[in-house]
């Protein structure tokens, strides 16, 4: 696809020197500058630029606030109240940090229900997604680590009831979790340990970043359209276009970031975790951060201990499959006027177990005269959150009679300028 | 045996295999202490053992102390939280067994087997779900509708001897290893 593209020619000395030993220059040259881009890509796709940025903020942050992290179960806690209070600039740093995590779930769910609307997932970029879903379990694994080390009531019991989770595994559940913990309860060594896989996991996901990036870069990127790019009248250099438009979306994105870290730093933090972490005493309502409410609304629905972590690592790894669950020709949900609607009706209900994984387990939704309990609700929204993988995109794509897609990218952009 | 396609190991394949296979041992050895690193250290097992005076516990009080950094919970049944226990039927119990650490592992959930002497139950206060420290019950705040605790993190109730009566929790609360030094002094551990 690079027919057309302009050529790197160094022209200095040191660039003709540095070319001919380690081409970094070209590399950056060919898959950053002319790299050649689908024209009509729209807001959703400024997202992955969005989730290199926040990776960057998180990492840097991250190593200034280890700077003066004490990780042991008797002075992590004091030891974050000193960050924030007498560290100078400590309060803006592990503000910095804390939402930056919260922006960067934000953005990689817009992502990745980016690719699940325009069919990204599909062929020939299914490696490009599967990275990419390991991506995010990365980071689900690393915001769940970093939870814990505030050591408040909220960073002990997450972490009691996750690592608990795999004590419900046959036969070595117990050995496990006393192995997870380092002790017979989550405790100093706990807390030390989860410090250090905290700290690593940022360059395993730079690392899985880089693969994505050249897989992505191998098969060229999906566009809204969903059809394949034909020439060069489909494409734009990435510079300046999409550096452009990435910066332009990034910065009101980072608008939004910077309100919360300046006027809500606590919005979205328990109360709960400014207590220091009592083993003896459990917080009457627990609940983890806001990103992994439906997947906790999932593991409450489910009465029984085994099968709620089944479900639970179901929900995580189904995603995987998608490439080969789907069976329509066609990508993105633009020209599929069936598809489309079970995709909302997805969101819905990944929205809808947040929600419920907010309540109180007990709580039940009065609807004028009836009332439901949520518990079945999130039961509903569950089942749909699988039945959307393993029932309706292998099904759907067999029924559905897709609407007429574009010949070219460049159509329907000049259908639509020839009208206006 | 000798299949004539084949032809006979030489020494160098016996080299082959050999050196392969105490590379792979040697390697599976010097991994297991970066593995066995992480299992609770000698200091942490010797601090398994736990002695109390639980004679300020009054009938329809439970003390909650420390033990393996979980909480332990020591509560005074009265006459009629015991007898509440003993009128449950084995059927109707989600786990059947004792779950007793004193007792061998299949013995029956019946109340005498998770409390040796019926006034004194002893139980470990971490939900066998997914490790929350249940709420007590009393006369005053009820807790769930079994009379013993409820654990408000994912909702499972347990009954007035410990057992679970309503899921997640698919366990009765563990009752650990313990003896009575006097009558009022305990050891758990």
């Amino acid at each position: 696809m690079a027919d057309g593209q302009p050529i790197y020619r160094p022209k200095h000395g040191l660039t003709r020197w540095l070319d001919s030993r380690l081409p970094l220059p070209r590399l950056v040259y060919d898959q950053f500058v002319v790299y050649p881009t689908p024209r009509n890509l729209n807001i959703w796709y400024t997202f992955g630029a969005m989730l290199a940025f926040f990776l960057a903020v998180q990492i840097v942050t991250g190593i200034v606030l280890a700077m003066h992290y004490v990780a042991d179960g008797s002075l992590a806690f004091a030891s974050v109240q000193n960050i924030v209070r007498e560290v100078s600039y400590g309060w803006l740093i592990r503000s910095l940090h804390a939402t930056g995590a919260t922006m960067f779930f934000v953005a990689v769910y817009l992502h990745l229900f980016r690719g699940l609307y325009y069919g990204s997932y599909k062929a020939p970029r299914e490696i490009v997604w599967i990275l990419g879903v390991l991506i995010y379990l990365a980071m689900v694994a690393t915001a769940f680590l970093g939870y814990v080390l505030p050591w408040g009531q909220m960073s002990y019991w997450a972490a009691t009831v996750i690592t608990s989770l795999f004590g419900s595994l046959p036969l070595v559940g117990d050995s496990l979790t006393q192995w997870l913990w380092g002790g017979y309860a989550v405790g100093s060594p706990t807390l030390t340990r989860f410090y250090a896989l905290h700290t690593l996991m940022p360059f395993v996901i730079c690392a899985l970043v880089a693969l994505h990036i050249w897989a992505l870069h191998v098969v060229g990127n999906n566009n809204p359209a969903g059809i394949d790019v034909a020439g060069e009248q489909d494409t734009l250099p990435f510079h300046p276009y999409f550096t452009v438009k990435d910066a332009f979306f990034l910065s009101l994105f980072v608008i939004v970031y910077a309100a919360l870290v300046f006027y809500a730093p606590d919005a979205l933090v328990s109360p709960d975790n400014s207590s220091p972490a009592n083993p003896l005493v459990t917080p009457a309502e627990i609940q983890p951060e806001w990103y992994f409410l439906p997947y906790y609304a999932m593991l409450r629905a489910i009465p029984f201990k085994l099968l709620g972590v089944a479900v639970l690592l179901g929900a995580f790894i189904s995603p995987l499959f998608a490439p080969w669950l789907d069976s329509s020709k066609v990508r993105s949900c633009r020209y599929r006027p069936l598809m489309r609607w079970f995709f909302w009706g997805f969101v819905a209900a990944c929205l809808t177990l947040g929600y419920i994984g907010s309540q109180p387990v007990a709580a039940v939704l009065h609807l004028g005269v009836a009332s439901l309990p949520l518990v079945w609700v999130g039961r509903c929204a569950t089942l749909y959150f699988f039945a959307y993988f393993w029932l309706v995109m292998p099904i759907l794509g067999r029924i559905e009679v897709p609407d007429p897609t574009p010949e070219t990218i460049a159509q329907p952009v000049l259908i639509k300028e020839g009208a206006a | 045996m000798a299949d004539p396609e084949k032809p006979e190991p030489t020494r160098r394949d016996f080299l082959y295999v050999a050196t392969g296979t105490t590379g792979a041992v040697g390697t599976a050895c010097v991994a297991w202490p970066l593995v066995d690193q992480m299992n609770p250290s000698s200091g942490a097992r010797a601090d398994a053992v736990l002695e109390a005076d639980i004679s300020a516990v009054k009938p329809g009080q439970q003390q909650v102390l420390q033990w393996r950094g979980h909480p332990l919970i020591v509560r005074r049944r009265t006459p009629a939280e015991i007898a509440a226990a003993r009128n449950v039927r084995l059927e109707d119990l989600i786990d059947k067994l004792a779950r007793n650490a004193n007792l061998p592992e299949d013995a029956p959930a019946i109340d005498a087997n998770r409390a040796a002497i019926p006034e004194w139950l002893v139980v470990v206060g971490v939900c066998t779900h997914l490790g929350c420290t249940p709420a007590a019950s009393t006369a005053e705040a009820p807790q769930g509708s079994y009379g013993g605790w409820l654990c408000r993190c994912h909702g499972s109730e347990f009954d007035t001897a410990g057992r679970v009566r309503t899921g997640p929790a698919a366990q009765n609360l563990f009752v650990p290893p313990y003896a009575f030094l006097s009558s009022t002094r305990i050891r758990v551990g």
